[in-house]
Formats: C-alpha cells, sequence, structure tokens
C-alpha cells in the first residue's frame, strides 16, 4: 500500500449560528437580503443547511427553498431556488449571484407577488467556523479509513463539502488526497460522485467506506 | 437570603458513547483541550423545575468532566421577587403588564442582594434568562467574558419590561437565544443556542415496559385505548384549556384518553389557579386525567411520554418547548404548535405536524391516530433530528465552541 508524502489531516470543526440583523417578510425583502447579506449568511442557509437536515433525503435541503414554500407558498420558486448543486460553485458569490438571478426572473414574471406578507419571517443567519486539528493523521488508506471511523458527522460533511469553497476547486478534501497522494484517480472521482443530495451524510460516509473498502482489498 | 448551591447529578460522557458514537465524544474532548482549566459560572434563578435547571443540572458535570472548572449558583429571592419575574416572564412573550415601580425596585434590589452575596470571579459568566440580567453589575472592569443566555421568546416583549432590562443586556458581551425569532435588534452579538435534554436522564432513559405500565396503572389511564398527552406546567401560556377543547373535538369522533400532566417550578406561583381552570374544563369526563405531579417524577413523565399514542404541546408562546423534544427523542408522533423554538424541531411533515389552532390541532390528532405507519415515521424522523441537534452532547459542544470562539475573538 502506498504511503503519502503528505498526511492527510483530519480536523474537528464546530459551528456557531450567529443571528444576523436581517430579516426578510416579503419575497422582495428576500431578493435584497440574498443581495446584502454576508457570504458566511450564504453558505449557513446553503452549504450548512444540508449538513443539518441530512437525516432527511426529502424536502428541500436549502433554507431559502425551504421558506419560499413553508412561508410564501410558492412552489415554483421554491424548486429553482432548491436546483442550484452546492457541488457546483467554487465561490459563495457564484452562489448568490445564481440565487439572486433566479429570484430577480420570478419576481419580474410575478411582479404581483413580490409584497405579500409571509406566514412567519426569515431570518439571515450565518455560520462561525472553529476548527482545531484532529489528533488522529493518515499517511495510508488503511491509516484513513480507521481516521474515517473517528470522524463525526460535522467534520465529515466539513472535508467532504465544505473543503470545496476552502480549495476553490470542484473536489473535496478526500478526492484530492486519493488522487495527489496516494495515485488513485478512480477511487477520488468515486468519492466526488457521492450524491449529498439523494444520500444522508451516515449514507455518504458509509459509501466511502465502501469504496475505500473495495480498493483495499484489491 | 441564603446563595443555593444546587445539586449536580454525575454522569459520564462514555455513557453516551453507545447512544452517540465515539467520534462525536472525541471530539468534545478535542475541543474542550483547548480550554482545559478555564472557570465558568453558570447562574439561574432554580436549581429544580423547569427545563434551565434541568439542563444546568447535566451539562456542569460534563463540563467538569472535559476539563474545565464550572460552577453553579442560584440566585435566591422571596415570593414577591418571583411574582415580579414570573410577570416580567409573561410580559416578555407578550401578555398583559401593568408596570409599576415598585416592581422593577424590588427587581433590582434582588438582583443587587444576589451580587453582593455571589463571587463572579470565573472567565466565562453564563447568565440565564431575565432574573438575574441585572448581576452584570458585578462586571466592574472588563474583565472575563459575560453571555446572556435567554431561553424565552422575546419576539413580542411587553415594551416597558424590555426597555427595562434591555439596557442590561446591552453590557454583555454575547446574547444567546433558542430560535432567530426570539432575537432582538441588539448592538452584541447573537447565537443560536439550542437548549437540550439529557438522553440518559430519568426523564429520557429507556424504561421497562412493566414499569410504564404500572405507571399508567397508578394514574387510572387505560392502555389498551389511545392516549393523548401533553406534559407541562400548568401555566396559561402552554394553554392546557386549549388542548382540552381539541381533545373534545377529536372525542366526537374517536376514542381517545387525554392527559395533562404538569409539574411546578419553585418560580411559579401561578400553576394552581390554572389547574384549576382547566379542571372546570375538563368537566368531570374520567378520560380526562390531570395530574399535577411533583419535580420528582421525571420517572413517570418519562412513562407517560411513551405510553402515549400522541404527544401534543399546544403552546401559545413557547421557550423551546422541551418537552416536544422529550417526545421526539422517545420516538412520538407530536403535534405543536408552530410558536418559539417549535419549528426548530417540529419540521412539519417531516418530524411531526405544525398547527395554529385548537381546531388544527384536533385535526392533527385525528390524522395521527387514523394514520399509525406515517405516525411511526415522523417519531422516527424526529428522534434522528433530536439526536443530531438537541441533546446535550451537542449543548456542551456548543459552549466549548463559544468559550473558544470568545478567547480567540477578545
Amino acid at each position: 500500500m502506498k504511503k503519502a508524502d503528505h498526511p492527510f489531516r483530519f480536523v474537528t470543526v464546530s459551528y456557531l449560528t450567529r443571528i444576523e440583523n436581517q430579516t426578510a417578510t416579503t419575497l422582495g425583502e428576500l431578493r435584497d437580503g440574498l443581495e446584502k447579506c454576508s457570504g458566511g449568511s450564504i453558505f449557513y442557509h446553503t452549504f450548512q443547511s444540508l449538513g443539518r437536515h441530512h437525516f432527511l433525503t426529502e424536502g428541500f435541503s436549502n433554507d431559502f427553498a425551504q421558506w419560499v414554500l413553508a412561508a410564501l407558498n410558492y412552489p415554483v420558486l421554491a424548486e429553482q431556488l432548491a436546483a442550484p448543486d452546492i457541488r457546483g460553485y467554487l465561490t459563495l458569490n457564484d452562489l448568490r449571484s445564481d440565487l439572486l438571478r433566479i429570484t430577480d426572473d420570478y419576481c419580474r414574471s410575478r411582479s404581483e407577488e413580490v409584497g405579500r406578507v409571509a406566514f412567519e419571517p426569515f431570518y439571515f443567519c450565518e455560520s462561525v467556523e472553529v476548527t482545531i486539528p484532529h489528533t488522529s493523521e493518515a499517511w495510508t488508506l488503511e491509516e484513513f479509513r480507521r481516521g474515517l471511523e473517528h470522524l463525526s458527522n460535522q467534520s465529515f460533511h466539513y472535508h467532504f463539502l465544505v473543503s470545496r469553497l476552502r480549495l476553490g476547486l470542484r473536489t473535496n478534501d478526500f478526492s484530492l488526497w486519493f488522487e495527489n497522494e496516494l495515485g488513485l484517480p478512480t477511487l477520488a472521482q468515486r468519492t466526488n460522485y457521492i450524491d449529498v443530495y439523494t444520500n444522508t451524510v451516515e449514507g455518504a460516509r458509509a459509501k466511502l467506506f465502501t469504496f475505500v473498502d473495495r480498493e483495499l482489498a484489491a | 437570603m441564603n446563595v443555593t448551591k444546587a445539586e449536580v447529578h454525575v454522569m459520564r460522557l462514555d455513557d453516551y458513547v453507545p447512544l452517540l458514537g465515539a467520534p462525536e465524544i472525541d471530539e468534545l474532548r478535542a475541543l474542550a483541550g483547548q480550554l482545559s482549566g478555564r472557570t465558568v459560572q453558570m447562574v439561574n434563578s432554580t436549581a429544580m423545575g423547569g427545563g434551565v435547571a434541568e439542563m444546568l443540572n447535566r451539562v456542569i458535570p460534563l463540563i467538569q468532566e472535559l476539563g474545565l472548572q464550572p460552577r453553579w449558583d442560584v440566585i435566591t429571592g422571596g415570593q414577591d421577587f418571583f411574582e415580579v419575574t414570573k410577570a416580567f416572564h409573561n410580559a416578555l412573550h407578550g401578555g398583559p403588564y401593568q408596570a409599576r415601580k415598585e416592581d422593577f425596585d424590588l427587581f433590582l434590589a434582588t438582583n443587587e442582594l444576589n451580587r453582593q452575596r455571589l463571587q463572579f470571579d470565573c472567565e466565562f459568566t453564563v447568565i440565564n434568562d431575565p432574573q438575574p440580567v441585572a448581576l452584570i453589575e458585578a462586571r466592574s472592569k472588563q474583565e472575563g467574558h459575560w453571555i446572556w443566555r435567554c431561553h424565552i421568546d422575546l419576539s413580542h416583549p411587553n415594551a416597558d419590561v424590555w426597555s427595562f432590562l434591555r439596557p442590561f443586556v446591552y453590557r454583555y458581551d454575547a446574547a444567546l437565544f433558542s430560535s432567530p425569532a426570539f432575537a432582538r435588534q441588539l448592538p452584541i452579538p447573537q447565537y443560536l443556542f439550542h437548549p437540550c435534554i439529557d438522553p440518559l436522564s430519568e426523564k429520557n432513559v429507556d424504561l421497562d415496559p412493566e414499569w410504564v405500565s404500572s405507571v399508567l396503572v397508578r394514574y387510572g389511564i387505560d392502555a389498551s385505548r389511545p392516549i393523548v398527552t401533553q406534559i407541562s406546567r400548568f401555566d396559561r401560556l402552554k394553554d392546557p384549556v386549549g388542548v382540552v377543547h381539541a381533545y373534545q373535538i377529536v372525542k366526537r369522533y374517536m376514542d381517545c384518553q387525554l392527559v395533562l400532566a404538569g409539574g411546578s417550578a419553585s418560580d411559579d406561583p401561578e400553576g394552581e389557579i390554572v389547574l384549576e381552570e382547566v379542571r372546570r374544563e375538563a368537566k368531570n369526563d374520567p378520560d380526562i386525567h390531570l395530574l399535577n405531579l411533583p419535580p420528582w417524577s421525571a420517572l413517570e413523565i418519562n412513562a407517560l411520554q411513551r405510553a402515549s399514542t400522541v404527544i401534543v404541546q399546544k403552546s401559545l408562546r413557547e421557550g423551546f418547548g422541551l418537552t416536544v423534544t422529550e417526545a421526539l427523542w422517545k420516538k412520538k408522533p407530536v403535534v405543536a404548535s408552530a410558536v418559539g423554538g417549535i419549528p426548530a424541531q417540529v419540521i412539519h411533515k417531516h418530524t411531526g405536524l405544525l398547527v395554529h389552532s385548537i381546531e388544527g390541532t384536533a385535526y392533527q390528532i385525528r390524522f395521527l391516530l387514523s394514520n399509525p405507519a406515517l405516525a411511526q415515521k415522523l417519531g422516527e424522523q424526529g428522534h434522528d433530528h433530536v439526536r443530531e441537534h438537541f441533546l446535550i452532547t451537542s449543548n456542551v459542544k456548543r459552549y466549548l465552541t463559544i468559550f473558544l470562539h470568545s478567547l480567540t475573538h477578545s
């Protein structure tokens, strides 16, 4: 089994949710909020919401879509806002631009709905991230597997999804290390293709275990 | 006036591994490793009864095991002080209140007495709820980190009471709220801090079915027929009368029993009056069981929840609604008002059903009683939701995280 030149360093991550002083009670206000809110807020309501409700594989995985459906009862817009796959974005501003474009298009076509007051307000929040190095690091795939066993759901989510923003690449910490350090591009690609929308976080992790075990057995 | 040192029960972190897995507990240890030896003071207004005391009772030993040095102090005051704070509590929830100068004076005087008797020398001081909020006066120098933990719904506060309390809140380093909806426009950072339950406490631990049956027998409840339950203090904001009315609608269509079981807390003098109102509305219906339980009834409450077919929380206002958390943890289908922190727990049609009226409550109870498979699915998904977000270990993790964040941003 190949030994990496650089180890995979597992990270322990924990988040606080900071409640912003910004709320929306109409679609128009949501639109303005999308434009003005912090990147941390876009992150919280899209990337983080997927992790928060990871035990569900039904319903909308981002908070904007969920609110538009539940509080405004605009199912078409809700589906459109839920459509952007966060794995396709390298920066939060790109994601913000798409969410804004979708909302603007809808507002133009249904101007009568822009000012309707929602059943409950939307509260903009943002994530405050605290990370510390985990005690374990992996030099081989076997060690990686052992480390993965000791990773919490939140830290798995950090390496698997949040890493895209940090790396600015269409990949994740795991795949990057498999490919660059272990020379395992197929494992890297399979890992990157695990669908976080149709799997729970536990399900995604189970798939990664399966792929790693297959590689170890080969 | 004596300072009460609250009783602390001991539970070990390793006890949670079978429920949560080793990784979650290992990560708590990793985070706490950065805070070893740091001192923490928690202050609240009651040592027994109510969700805050319950939480502190469990959180503090775990923080201690993780290597920090926590202390729990309970403020004391006379009956008149707690009547004032109860009035403040209701007013902050939006209830009627006639501002009286003597109430504000008594509030300040009692806080001042507690300030003089308590010691404030920790690196992190967490003041729980409005009752002791004026203890911020003890912060003479800009030393240590002072955090106000507000467990109640401040979305529609009485203007007089909030204007009185607000200047104290402004002097904290941060405020913690159970839901974004509770946060005010404050110049200090506000964080979302879900309350929690302890899955190993007497109120939530798995029970022997024979014990559950024996509790039903003791209270004359028929185990063979559907049981609809609301566990809450007898408090108008929990709308026990509304629950009776919803039950009476359900009863027109299907057979069931109603259990209204409430504890009492030393800082709530209103319970007896509300219980009498409920008795009047129950009209001697033998299928309505009104149980005014003493504070040491955790196992009985646990048994009643486990024996229930549907659990209701029809609050008019709610801080967070830990009884909802308890019900979801027990995989029970829940019908609950969309108020306070309840929507954070009950994701409509995913982890339970949200309602807005007596009629809606009645309809959803009937729906769940008629659809047991869906009821079971909601209960199971609710359990997963609680496991992830609302257990004591998540709460400990949030405290560790805010302490770490405070240190790096001070």
